[in-house]
C-alpha cells in the first residue's frame, strides 16, 4: 500500500504557548530568553517580533535596539519537548501513528486514515484548523514520503497536499534546504548556484556523492522515495485493544463491571479469531477531569474465557476511583500468546497441572498475593541438598528431568544448616550425642556416612559426611560433618534437616 | 419386626450420616485410601476424603512425621492425577523428599505466606475449587468461624483439607471431620540390625465426627502405611478428651 505522511510545522511553538497562557502578550511582539555565558540570548519569537526583524539567536541587547518595546519572558528549555510529546499524543485521534520530529514539528504516518474525515483535502483540513482553535501556528502538508512533507510544510505557504505520486514534481521548485540537509551542505550548494533543487536532480550520483557527501544523496533518496525512511511513534500502536465511549459519564461500580464485562467479551471474540489468548492485560479508565485510572492483571496461560477473566478485573475494581465520572474505557491486551482451544477441552476439570481450571485458580491467588510466594519446584542438578530443586519456570507443563529417590532425604529441611555441638567417639563415627537450641538428643541409632561433595566447577568449600540419626524420643535427623576429621582443628557439625 | 430392626437403624445412621455431609465414596479403588485399621474408627468404613482434617503439633519435632502422614495420604489422593496446594507458613519444606512418599513433588504447588489472614483467604479460595487433589494449609490460629467457612467449601467441591496446628497452649475446636496427632516413635528394624529403619509413629484419633477415636502405631515401608503389632500401643482403647487441653499422655510421647 502506498504510505502517505503528513509533517505539522509548528512555526512559533514555544511563543503561541505563551501567548495562550498570557493573552495580554499577543497584541505585540516578545521574545523568550534564557542566558548563556553571562548573555540573555533570544530562543524563540513571536510572528510580530519576526516581522519586526527579530530572529531567534540574537541577544536581548540587539532585539531591544530592533524594537525597543519588546517583551521578554525566561524561556523554559523543558517545554518543547513536553508540549510536543502532548500534541503527537492528541494526534492520535487523527492516526495511530504520531511521531515527534525534531524541536518543532510532528509526524504523522496517515497511510488509510484519511478516507474516514471524507478524503485527504478534509483530512487536512480538520487537522490545521482544530490545532489552530487549540492556538498554534500551523504549517501542514501531506505526501507521499516524509521528506516531501517535510520540504511542502515549511517551503509553501498554505495547506499542500501532494498528490500520490507527484513528490518528485512538487520538489522541482524548492531549494536545496527543504532536503533536511546540514548548514554546510545548502551553503556550498547555493555557492556553486544550485538554488533549486531541480538544477541538481538529473545530475550523476557519482559526481554527488564524491561533491556532497553521502549523506546529501540520502536526504536526497528519502524525499524523491527511493530510500525508506521509518518514524518512531511516541506510543506504539497495540494490536489488540477496545474502546468504550460512555453517553454519560460512569460513576458506580455496578457501570465500570458492566463497561469491563462488553469490553472483554469483544476483545476476546477478536482475539479467538487470530488464535491468541490474553497474558496480560490493562485497563484504561479516562477520567472527565482528564486523569487517567488504570488496573492491571495477569494470567498463567493465554486465556480466553471472559469469565475468568472479569473475575481478575472485578477483585481490583476498588482500586478505581472514578471521581467526577469516566467517559471513556480503553481495554487493552498488553501481551498475548497463541492458544490451543482443542488442548483446553481435553484438560478441562482433569485436575492436573495443564488444568485450565487450576490455572484460572492460580491466577486468582496471585492477583492477591505476591506471584512469587508460589512455587512450583523442579530438580536441579547440583548434589547440595538445599541446591537440588529450584522454581519451575512454569505452572504447567512437563518437567526436563524426573526426581531421584534413590536415597533417603529428609521432609523439612533447614535452609541454612544449623551448627550443633556434638560428641563422637572415633573419627568417622557417627556422634552419640548432639546439643541443638540448648537440648541434648542422645543418639541411639545411626545410618551412614553419606558423603556429598560440592560440584566440581564451584569447588570452594568442603565435602559433607551426612548421618541419619535417631534420639532416644525416636525423632530422627540428618547430621553432617564438615570435611574430614582433624585432630588439631575442631571440624563443624550441623543439623540440616528432620526425618519423617 | 424385631429382626428388621438393626437394618432399619442402620439405615437411619447412614440417613443422618448423608444429612451431616458424609457422602459415601464410590467403590472406585482409585479413589480409596489405604489406611488399615485406621478406616474403622470412620463412618462408613472409610477415610472422609471431601471434609477437613485437622492435625495437631504439639512439639516443633513432630513437624516432619506430621507432614509425612499427610504426604502418605495425599499420595493417595493424587494418584487420580490431580495436583495439591500446600500453603506453607514458617516451615521449610525439601520437595524431592516427596518422592520417597509417592508423591511428583512438581505437582505441589507449594505457597509461602506469613500472614495467616491471607493464608485463609488462599485455602478457602483454593478449596472451592473442584480439581485440586487436596490442599494443606499451615492455619496456627483458625477460629471456629474462619473453620466453618472451609467446611462449606469442601462440602460444594468434595476436596479433601488438611489443617496443620502447631499449637502450644489453648486448642479451640474448629469445625473438622478429625483431629489427628502424629508423633514420632523409635524405629524398630526386624533382626534386630543396626541402623535407623522405617519411619515408625504414633498416629492418635483425638476426635472423629461420628466415629471412634484410636491410637495406633504406623510404620512407612516400602510405599504404604504398615501397622506392626506393638503389644504396648496398638489400637488402644481411646478415651474422649476435652477440647481445652491436650492430654498428657501426648505429651509424653512427643
Amino acid at each position: 500500500m502506498a504510505r502517505r505522511y503528513v509533517s505539522i510545522w509548528f512555526r512559533f511553538l514555544q511563543a503561541d504557548y505563551c501567548a495562550l497562557r498570557q493573552p495580554a502578550l499577543r497584541s505585540g511582539p516578545f521574545v523568550l530568553a534564557s542566558p548563556d555565558h553571562g548573555r540573555m540570548m533570544v530562543r524563540a519569537v513571536n510572528a510580530a517580533a519576526l516581522q519586526a526583524g527579530i530572529e531567534a539567536g540574537i541577544t536581548v541587547a540587539d532585539a531591544r535596539t530592533i524594537y525597543a518595546a519588546v517583551e521578554v519572558r525566561d524561556d523554559d528549555p523543558a517545554l518543547v519537548d513536553s508540549l510536543l510529546q502532548r500534541l503527537a499524543a492528541w494526534c492520535i485521534r487523527f492516526t495511530p501513528v504520531s511521531a515527534i520530529d525534531g524541536a518543532e514539528g510532528l509526524l504523522l504516518d496517515v497511510s488509510g486514515c484519511a478516507h474516514l474525515w471524507g478524503g485527504e483535502a478534509a483530512y487536512l483540513h480538520d487537522l490545521v484548523q482544530r490545532l489552530q482553535q487549540l492556538g498554534f501556528t500551523v504549517q501542514a502538508s501531506m505526501a507521499d514520503t516524509i521528506g516531501a512533507a517535510w520540504a511542502m510544510a515549511r517551503f509553501t505557504q498554505h495547506p499542500t497536499i501532494v498528490p500520490a505520486g507527484g513528490h518528485i514534481e512538487a520538489l522541482q521548485g524548492l531549494p536545496p534546504e527543504a532536503l533536511r540537509l546540514e548548514p554546510a551542505t545548502t551553503a556550498r550548494l547555493r555557492q556553486l548556484g544550485l538554488r533549486r533543487i531541480k538544477r541538481f536532480l538529473s545530475m550523476p550520483r557519482a559526481v554527488l556523492q564524491r561533491r556532497f557527501g553521502t549523506h546529501f544523496l540520502l536526504r536526497l533518496d528519502q524525499a524523491l522515495g527511493t530510500a525508506t525512511e521509518t518514524l518512531t511513534p511516541i506510543q506504539a500502536p497495540a494490536p489488540f485493544e477496545e474502546r468504550l465511549p460512555c453517553l454519560e459519564p460512569i460513576v458506580t461500580a455496578t457501570g465500570i463491571e458492566m463497561a469491563i464485562e462488553q469490553l472483554l467479551t469483544s476483545l476476546c471474540k477478536r482475539l479467538e479469531q487470530e488464535g491468541k489468548g490474553i497474558r496480560q492485560a490493562v485497563l484504561k479508565a479516562f477520567r472527565v477531569d482528564g486523569a487517567i485510572e488504570q488496573i492491571a492483571i495477569g494470567t498463567h496461560r493465554a486465556s480466553l474465557h471472559v469469565a475468568h477473566l472479569f473475575k481478575l478485573f472485578a477483585l481490583k475494581i476498588d482500586q478505581v476511583e472514578p471521581a467526577l465520572g469516566i467517559e471513556l474505557f480503553l481495554l487493552e491486551a498488553v501481551k498475548v500468546e497463541a492458544v490451543e482451544p482443542l488442548q483446553e477441552k481435553i484438560w478441562e476439570g482433569s485436575g492436573g497441572l495443564d488444568d485450565t481450571g487450576l490455572s484460572e485458580l492460580i491466577d486468582r491467588l496471585s492477583n492477591r498475593i505476591d506471584i512469587n510466594q508460589i512455587h512450583r519446584f523442579a530438580p536441579a542438578e547440583q548434589y547440595w541438598p538445599e541446591w537440588s530443586f529450584r522454581d519451575a519456570p512454569a505452572l504447567h507443563g512437563r518437567l526436563p528431568d524426573a526426581w531421584s529417590a534413590s536415597r533417603r532425604r529428609p521432609l523439612t529441611l533447614l535452609y541454612q544448616p544449623a551448627p550443633i555441638q556434638v560428641a563422637a567417639p572415633v573419627p568417622d563415627y557417627p556422634p552419640i550425642l548432639f546439643r541443638y537450641k540448648g537440648q541434648v538428643h542422645n543418639i541411639k541409632k545411626a545410618d551412614g556416612p553419606e558423603r556429598i561433595e560440592q560440584a566440581w566447577w564451584l569447588q570452594t568449600g568442603e565435602h559433607r559426611d551426612y548421618y541419619v540419626v535417631e534420639d532416644e524420643a525416636g525423632k530422627r535427623y540428618w547430621v553432617f560433618r564438615s570435611g574430614h576429621y582433624d585432630a588439631h582443628n575442631k571440624t563443624q557439625w550441623y543439623l540440616h534437616g528432620f526425618f519423617a | 419386626m424385631m429382626p428388621q430392626q438393626p437394618a432399619i437403624k442402620a439405615k437411619l445412621e447412614q440417613e443422618i450420616l448423608l444429612l451431616q455431609g458424609f457422602k459415601p465414596l464410590t467403590a472406585d479403588p482409585v479413589r480409596a485410601i489405604d489406611i488399615g485399621p485406621i478406616a474403622q474408627s470412620f463412618p462408613f468404613q472409610q477415610f472422609p476424603t471431601g471434609g477437613i482434617h485437622e492435625f495437631l503439633i504439639s512439639d516443633p519435632s513432630d513437624d516432619a512425621c506430621t507432614t509425612a502422614f499427610i504426604a502418605g495420604i495425599l499420595a493417595h489422593l493424587m494418584r487420580a492425577g490431580g495436583a495439591v496446594i500446600w500453603i506453607t507458613g514458617s516451615k521449610k519444606l525439601f520437595p524431592p523428599a516427596f518422592k520417597q512418599f509417592g508423591i511428583e513433588p512438581d505437582r505441589l504447588i507449594l505457597i509461602d505466606l506469613r500472614k495467616e489472614k491471607e493464608a485463609l483467604w488462599v485455602m478457602e479460595e483454593a478449596l472451592q475449587y473442584p480439581g485440586l487433589a487436596a490442599v494443606v494449609g499451615e492455619l496456627n490460629n483458625i477460629d471456629f468461624t474462619a473453620s466453618r467457612r472451609l467446611q462449606l467449601a469442601v462440602e460444594k467441591s468434595r476436596v479433601t483439607g488438611f489443617i496443620l496446628r502447631t499449637v502450644q497452649r489453648r486448642i479451640n475446636t474448629i469445625a473438622a471431620v478429625a483431629r489427628w496427632q502424629v508423633t514420632s516413635l523409635p524405629s524398630e528394624s526386624a533382626d534386630g540390625l543396626p541402623g535407623v529403619s522405617f519411619p515408625r509413629w504414633k498416629v492418635d484419633l483425638l476426635r472423629v465426627r461420628n466415629g471412634r477415636t484410636g491410637s495406633w502405631t504406623v510404620q512407612w515401608q516400602s510405599g504404604g502405611f504398615r501397622f506392626p503389632q506393638a503389644p504396648a500401643l496398638g489400637q488402644l482403647p481411646a478415651v474422649p478428651l476435652p477440647a481445652t487441653k491436650l492430654p498428657a499422655s501426648n505429651k509424653k510421647t512427643g
